[in-house]
């Protein structure tokens, strides 16, 4: 038996195949489709979902891996009625164009703010130890998540425009 | 995917209990064991999750070095302050590795047990040496611009992926196992193998042994520290080449040398011949050609990766430049 949390909620799977991905449990158990399977294969991101508040490919885990999990899907994240600020931006920038990467990018683009805010680096920090958010950092630390339509330098504006209200505002 | 048996570990001595049964394989992060199942490299009868093990710690030790739990994942691992500050070259071999997503669950342990990338081992429609013993190498004759060009035998040509491996191999990186005879500790550099007539073997772990923790011994002093991958897209993809390297100048003299390579070899890569060539020579780009002559005299290409051979060369020589001007 499986307890998992998905998006507040504790839902009970009492049989579940032991080959059942995480993505898989979300889009065909619990009813979730907005998470989406481009590769499986975790080369393309669309699957990414949060977990205990990290993002992670949701079709390179099994399901039973996660009991006790909280897991915060797209649909957690907002509703067409009260939108993520995250999502307003991606519509405000035009962050996408086909939106089958876009509940990826989202949870991925959420999860990572949330590494900036801890002073994780990457590969593109010039310092490891002082983090600054600029565009290469922004497209570095959202390279696992592909975009076929190729929306990426509005994917990066509103990604940018979140990160950073206050200069945004001072720079208006 | 293939059915399995899955059972959650509660202590490590219940997980190496687990693995008496015949086809039983660890899982931890599971990006690249997942990943190799979906496209039935992989076909465990038995998965023992050791996601919940206590081996999530990164801990200051007595001689100044630290111990990294098998569980701790590679982005905690990156930005561990302890790492970001004395062993960088580490934190920068991990953020140059896979993608955040991956990052995140991928861990210690379990990268320096990822398995090959060649496009052979991963496609059952092809005869490959690792993944069915005695098939053939389709490498060898086949596409291999991204295989071995130093330490490949007749039988396999290919690479191990890992960045990670490659920078803690530079930092003289041991392994703690546990298994059914007991407790051991393994240098990382007699940790992988090389393919020989038997590639299907990709480490020294005894079966059933259990990765616990990865120990650093102190961090080389006043070296300059250096990571660099060169890969075919700025991000999220495999070396082609990379090259570790943490150098130590005494008075405008190479007192000492650590190197170590990755995308060369079917193990992270390192030849302590190249590292002497270097000491008590002045940083100089003479002294790193001739450590590169050291490091590629046995180096042979199979067609498209001869490219390798001058990118190894040039990619020294950058390192070791950079290495030299960041050192104390």
């Amino acid at each position: 038996m499986l307890t998992i949390t998905v998006n507040g909620i504790e839902r009970r799977l009492e049989t579940l195949d032991v080959r059942t991905s995480l993505l898989d449990l979300l889009r065909e158990h619990v009813g979730l489709t907005g998470s989406k399977k481009g590769c499986d294969h975790g080369q393309c991101g669309a699957c990414t979902v949060l977990v205990n508040g990290r993002r992670i490919n949701a079709c390179l885990t099994l399901a039973i891996m996660h009991d006790g999990d909280e897991i915060v899907t797209i649909e957690g994240i907002g509703t067409p009625d009260r939108l993520h600020p995250m999502q307003q931006a991606f519509l405000r920038h035009d962050g996408y164009q086909c939106g089958y990467c876009t509940p990826g990018q989202i949870c991925s683009a959420i999860g990572m703010l949330d590494e900036i805010a801890k002073g994780w680096p990457s590969h593109a920090s010039r310092d490891l130890q002082t983090v600054l958010l600029d565009d290469a950092e922004i497209s570095e630390r959202m390279s696992g998540n592909l975009c076929r339509c190729s929306a990426y330098p509005n994917i990066v504006d509103a990604i940018r425009e979140v990160a950073e209200p206050v200069s945004k505002a001072e720079a208006a | 995917m293939r059915d399995f048996v899955y059972a959650r570990a509660a202590t490590a001595g219940d997980a190496i209990g687990a693995m008496a049964a015949p086809g039983a394989r660890y899982i931890a992060g599971g990006t690249n064991l997942i990943d190799l199942m979906k496209v039935d490299v992989e076909r465990p009868s038995r998965l023992v999750d050791i996601s919940r093990l206590p081996f999530t710690d990164v801990e200051d030790q007595p001689d100044g070095g630290v111990r990294i739990g098998a569980l701790v994942p590679n982005s905690d691992l990156a930005a561990h302050p302890r790492i970001r500050r004395d062993y960088p070259m580490l934190a920068r071999a991990l953020l140059a590795g896979a993608s955040g997503q991956l990052r995140n669950k991928a861990t210690t342990g379990g990268n320096l047990l990822q398995r090959t990338r060649c496009y052979y081992f991963y496609d059952t429609a092809l005869p490959c040496n690792k993944r069915d013993p005695g098939s053939g190498c389709g490498a060898i004759g086949g596409f291999n611009r991204i295989h071995a060009i130093l330490g490949a035998s007749e039988s396999c040509i290919a690479t191990h992926p890992s960045d990670m491996a490659v920078a803690m191999l530079a930092l003289d990186a041991r392994v703690e196992v546990r298994g059914p005879a007991g407790a051991r500790t393994i240098a990382l550099a007699d940790f992988h193998r090389l393919p020989g007539d038997t590639p299907h073997i990709d480490t020294n772990l005894e079966p059933g042994e259990l990765i616990e923790a990865v120990l650093l011994p102190p961090p080389p002093a006043a070296a300059g520290q250096v990571y660099r991958k060169v890969r075919d897209r700025a991000s999220y993809a495999f070396a082609l080449v990379s090259v570790a390297a943490a150098l130590t100048i005494d008075q405008g003299v190479i007192a000492r040398a650590a190197l170590a390579f990755g995308g060369l070899a079917h193990k992270p890569w390192r030849d302590r011949t190249v590292e002497q060539a270097l000491v008590g020579e002045r940083p100089s780009a003479p002294a790193f050609d001739r450590a590169a002559d050291r490091l590629l005299a046995d180096a042979r290409g199979r067609g498209h990766n001869d490219f390798k051979i001058m990118l190894a060369r040039r990619t020294l020589g950058a390192v070791l430049r950079e290495a030299a001007g960041a050192a104390r």
